[in-house]
């Protein structure tokens, strides 16, 4: 009963939340200067060529007029077409989605194996020169942003050792057999691996600098928590059992140090989604970002739109899922 | 003869003072100890030490543990660790945090049975349910499929207790069980560890600070002050006339519930200046 109510609650503000999000966005881009229809006319247009095509998108009405054209059409499951692109905005946004969540979630698994090995090792060698170390690269991994992260990598692995690709999200001349966007996974299904590596060779740069910052603070607050566990009653009680403090680490604390750690990962992994717009643009990542920062070059409203609502919706989607995972993880929130 | 010998163990916080001076105590087959001393005499410590579970503050500058005829000291560091667990247990002080809160009863239980003593899941469940029928736990069945935070303290010291006497260890030590209990819950747990202690023979360290306890429970008596045992005798001589003019300050000193108005006894200034001494200077 109370699950249910929660849930009510939560759809409801997510609801409002998305609100917001729209409203704002609609009237920022129509209020900031730049203009689509200048973008689309030769220099020397008449002042009719550009009421005319004005007319056409519907920029001559004031916005709130638009504002309620465009959100009828929205609750209907038509975002407008895209003024660049000519398509339907949907279309065009969902085509590019796996491709970016392909990236991110690669990144993430990324973050969480890299950090948790650190934290582990961290634990298990604590009070010695490796935890130091660890330290040490934790901190150089957190006070760089990841689009430097970005031209490190590309310039180490791409330039100096090329072993990976830099550029794009597939080697243009391979035949894809694909019916969905959904490369990598697909290729997986197919057990096409020769495609899986070209396609993770591609990915595995942007991924990794993506993730380095988020593996950092995995990294950094899974210790700080498990290091806290390792004093309790109930590790010491399995240490007299005969366990080893690996195994100590791993089934005994690791349970209930990880769950502080599972919420910030849901709010990072929030930014690291905003952090590929960059990313995107940096390694030519045929994804949303790049297509966003695209959209913003252009004015294209109603792209930028359905770009920015599209984000919202794998926001507020990540924050309820952590949400869940959270009661599900831990025993004393499911009853009560 | 002695399952637990220690035989002038020291310790010390690292670049710091002494922890334990000099200690000697043994505690037979089936025999029940009693560690009593004032907050920190380093009673405690003396379990520890044994289950290999010191701070890593905490170092041992000389001394032997020998459990069973091996000196734990000597062994590695891996060895021992399955050696203490295959034959020692530990009940400890606080049930409110000495259960693991995300995992159930029952694996907390059955978990080291199968893990390290190598027994089928099976087994290790059956012993698990026999256990709690063994320390009053009604439907046990369920219990074991309950986690920690649905279950009362005293109920918890109860399932840490089966939990101890799980894999007939040789010795268990018993860090002050009852203290973090409520009064009317005490008793029942203390006659609880008694009952089990006899019917499965095991030996018994038993560290409190409460004098009451060691007459009901135990047989023998090292009483600490300072790191230092200032006294080891039979608990029927202790009672009937302490050797150490600190124990027999000690033993003034509880309450006396047949005489309320007595008031409390502290042990005088003089008797903790001259054990203070004998302590610094022994």
């Amino acid at each position: 009963m109370a699950l249910l109510q929660t849930l009510i609650l939560r759809v409801i503000t997510t609801a409002v939340t998305l609100l917001g999000v729209a409203v704002i966005v609609f009237f920022v881009i129509r209020v900031v200067p730049g203009n689509p229809i200048a973008m689309m006319l030769p220099p020397g247009a008449t002042a009719e060529d550009i009421a005319n095509l004005t007319a056409i998108y519907g920029l001559d009405k004031s916005i709130p007029q638009q504002f309620f054209i465009w959100g009828t059409g929205v609750l209907g499951g038509d975002f407008g077409t895209s003024i660049t692109l000519k398509q339907p905005v949907l279309e065009l946004v969902l085509g590019r989605l796996p491709a970016t969540l392909e990236l991110s979630v690669l990144a993430l698994v990324m973050a969480i194996v890299i950090g948790g090995a650190a934290a582990l090792t961290g634990t298990r060698l604590r009070e010695t020169r490796v935890e130091g170390g660890i330290d040490v690269a934790q901190g150089m991994a957190l006070s760089v942003p990841d689009f430097l992260w970005g031209l490190v990598l590309i310039l180490v692995f791409g330039v100096l050792v090329p072993v990976f690709q830099i550029s794009g999200r597939v080697t243009p001349s391979l035949q894809l057999p694909f019916v969905s966007d959904f490369y990598l996974v697909e290729s997986l299904l197919r057990l096409r691996f020769d495609l899986s590596l070209d396609l993770l060779s591609h990915m595995l740069l942007p991924a990794l600098a993506l993730a380095i910052p988020l593996a950092a603070i995995i990294g950094q607050l899974l210790k700080q928590s498990l290091k806290e566990t390792m004093h309790l009653d109930y590790v010491t009680l399995a240490r007299t059992q005969g366990y080893s403090e690996a195994k100590v680490i791993w089934s005994q604390a690791l349970p209930n140090a990880i769950l502080p750690t599972l919420t910030l990962v849901g709010v990072q992994f929030t930014f690291l989604i905003g952090g590929t717009v960059i990313i995107e643009r940096l390694f030519s990542y045929e994804g949303l970002g790049n297509m966003a920062i695209d959209a913003v070059i252009n004015r294209d409203l109603p792209l930028i739109q359905g770009i920015v609502i599209l984000f919202a919706v794998i926001f507020t989607g990540v924050n309820l899922l952590v949400d869940l995972t959270y009661a599900a993880l831990n025993p004393r929130l499911r009853h009560g | 003869m002695s399952f637990l010998s220690v035989r002038n163990l020291s310790a010390r916080v690292k670049g710091g003072g002494p922890l334990l001076r000099d200690v000697s105590l043994d505690v037979a087959v089936g025999e029940v100890r009693g560690l009593v001393g004032e907050s920190g005499a380093g009673k405690s410590m003396i379990g520890k030490a044994v289950l290999g579970i010191l701070p890593k503050a905490v170092e041992i500058t000389s001394g032997q543990i020998m459990l069973d005829g091996v000196d734990l000291l000597a062994l590695p560091p891996a060895q021992r660790r399955i050696k203490v667990g295959a034959t020692c247990a530990l009940i400890p002080q606080d049930p409110l945090t000495a259960l693991n809160p995300s995992r159930r009863i029952g694996v907390q239980i059955t978990d080291r049975l199968v893990d390290i003593l190598g027994w089928t899941r099976q087994r290790a469940e059956e012993r698990a349910l026999a256990l709690l029928g063994e320390v009053q736990i009604t439907e046990p069945t369920r219990v074991l499929r309950q986690y920690p935070h649905e279950l009362s303290g005293g109920m918890r010291q109860r399932i840490l207790i089966a939990s101890a006497f799980a894999a007939e260890p040789k010795l268990i030590v018993a860090d002050e069980p009852t203290t973090a209990l409520d009064v009317t819950v005490q008793k029942q747990i203390l006659k609880l560890i008694a009952a089990l202690q006899v019917r499965h023979g095991t030996a018994l360290l038993f560290v409190t600070h409460d004098l009451g306890v060691v007459s009901k429970v135990c047989q023998k008596l090292s009483v600490l002050y300072a790191g230092k045992v200032v006294e080891d005798s039979a608990v029927a001589d202790f009672f009937r006339a302490p050797k150490h003019p600190y124990s027999a300050a000690l033993l003034a000193a509880t309450p006396k519930y047949t005489d309320p108005l007595a008031g409390l006894q502290p042990v005088p200034e003089a008797v903790i200046a001259a054990v203070r001494a004998e302590v610094a200077h022994g």
